[in-house]
């Protein structure tokens, strides 16, 4: 938490959000350095994919303030959001990938709304970055032709072909099994080294994040409660990171307590 | 009792505050879109070429039914040399903007909201957000300044084979002279009555498309519905409130122009 703010590119200061009555987010703080792949952890309704939101502009916060680059964004402050979005990618947990239009048109629609390349540049930066992730072939599919792991890999040519500095992942795991989780994970760490953005991945999958980050914060009730490296995490003893790292062990317990239940039943039977 | 209707006005305002907000915004957004020249032709392509086999076969059975009717009760009077001028004018004044508009929104006007609920609901709205591609510039503004251009198109295009469809009633099966029903339309027909028509299609095309434009556009502020319900709910009340705006819109501008 106490890293130097000039070696952050993303630093996100008392943030909070409500929906009516429900406060999803209450303060919550984050520190994302340069170059680093940082992943935020917390379960299900914890407020992350808001976070997300909130930082990609799509739910406005209430309250709270985010730098990105040394430089507040600003509510109101068109060109400061600008330059952020245009420096900044956002990969839906659902892809969000335009099903009326082919992967490559999928991929070239950043390049051709954003920017006054020529045609023939765009359509060449858009086929490379299909072919940075091997969908080269299934360029001329549309997005419903492909299966769920290429339409991941779509999102993501979509995401880095603007070249941004800073990519945020809503849940790029969610519902995979896990094999496939953990090739999503590899698949970002190994983008994120190759075209050296900034991500920031939010997740409820402990183990493939503590491999895979450089950094892992964990979200429970709308804050912060814990923000470091993986090492930090796994000799935490703060309360809910020792409730999120020891689940399997708590489910072990619970599980084995049933059937001492359930021999005890037998015995009296 | 009183509360409720003060709710219920004040909610009616809102809704068209909002809505004039919105079409302002879809035309403020076409002075930074970029290409928009392509998005505006493959917008001009839904609307035009998908609905032309409706908008040819409706008004080729408007004018026929017009020229049957026509014919019988001139027919009392004596006066069926003036089929044209009967047909001609009922099409290009009334029958002619109003149908066509009404089948476009029933074409293009729901396919339109139902694209854009869908794509409300799948985030690829948020995602052209996310991207710092304005949705309204991308999405809307094509569609709306396509409409100025086919809405009249496809009315010339209604009231044209209209014409015919009352030629071939008049002519070819009651047995008047094509020349007369030809003279008549000629002599009938005034730039004002022409004028009086383009009006109105470019009126109807501008308020349908941007009515199914924002109820899909806004489909999850459904209240009533989510999901694939509220896309269903926010479609319906587009084509329903469309049909109502072309009529009610008729009347405003027929008894200004009159």
């Amino acid at each position: 938490m106490g890293a130097d703010s000039n070696s952050q590119l993303l630093r996100i200061e008392g943030l909070s959000k409500r929906f009516g009555q429900n406060i999803v987010l209450d303060g919550a703080s984050l520190n994302v350095p340069h170059g680093s792949l940082v992943t935020v952890l917390g379960r299900s309704g914890a407020g992350k994919s808001v976070l997300l939101k909130c930082l990609a502009d799509v739910i406005r916060p209430d309250a709270g303030s985010i730098h990105f680059d040394g430089k507040p964004l600003t509510i109101g402050d068109a060109l400061a959001r600008a330059d952020f979005r245009r420096r900044c990618s956002f990969l839906f947990q659902s892809n969000a990938l335009f099903d009326s239009l082919t992967a490559l048109e999928n991929v070239a629609l950043p390049l051709e709304q954003t920017t006054d390349l020529p045609d023939k540049e765009i359509r060449e930066r858009s086929l490379e970055a299909l072919r940075q992730i091997e969908l080269e072939a299934h360029q001329d599919r549309y997005p419903s032709q492909l299966s769920g792991g290429m339409q991941k890999r779509l999102a993501l040519a979509r995401a880095i072909v603007t070249r941004p500095e800073l990519v945020l992942f809503d849940e790029p795991t969610a519902g995979l099994d896990p094999l496939r989780r953990n090739a999503v994970f590899a698949m970002i760490a190994k983008y994120q080294r190759q075209f050296g953005f900034t991500a920031l991945v939010v997740t409820h999958d402990l183990t493939e994040a503590l491999i895979a980050s450089d950094r892992v914060a964990l979200l429970d009730k709308g804050r912060m409660c814990f923000e470091g490296t993986p090492a930090e995490f796994s000799a935490s003893t703060v309360a809910m990171v020792e409730d999120f790292r020891d689940s399997a062990e708590a489910l072990g317990r619970t599980l084995a307590a049933i059937r001492r239940g359930e021999a005890l039943q037998s015995e009296d039977s | 009792m009183l509360r409720a209707i003060g709710r219920y006005s004040l909610s009616i305002v809102h809704e068209l505050g909002d809505f004039a907000l919105f079409t302002g915004q879809s035309f403020r957004s076409a002075l930074g879109a970029r290409r928009l020249g392509r998005r505006i032709a493959r917008a001009g392509f839904e609307q035009g070429v998908r609905c032309l086999p409706v908008i040819l076969i409706v008004g080729m059975f408007t004018g026929l039914v017009l020229g049957l009717q026509g014919y019988y009760v001139l027919n009392r009077f004596g006066s069926e040399s003036l089929l044209g001028t009967l047909v001609s004018l009922s099409l290009i004044r009334e029958l002619g903007p109003a149908l066509a508009a009404l089948m476009l929104v029933g074409q293009a006007g729901s396919a339109l909201a139902a694209e854009l609920g869908i794509q409300r609901n799948t985030e690829q709205i948020a995602a052209l957000e996310t991207m710092g591609v304005s949705s309204h510039a991308y999405l809307i503004t094509p569609r709306l300044l396509a409409a100025l251009v086919v809405y009249p198109m496809q009315t010339a295009l209604f009231v044209t084979v209209g014409l015919w469809g009352g030629s071939l009633s008049g002519s070819l099966l009651l047995g008047l002279e094509p020349g007369v029903y030809w003279s008549s339309v000629e002599h009938a027909v005034k730039a004002q009555d022409v004028r009086e028509c383009i009006i109105k299609a470019v009126t109807f095309g501008l308020l349908t498309i941007s009515l199914c434009a924002y109820h899909g556009f806004n489909a999850h502020r459904c209240s009533s519905a989510t999901g694939a319900r509220a896309v269903s709910a926010s479609t319906t009340r587009a084509v329903v409130q469309s049909s109502i705006i072309v009529l009610a819109a008729d009347y405003i501008i027929t008894s200004f122009l009159v």
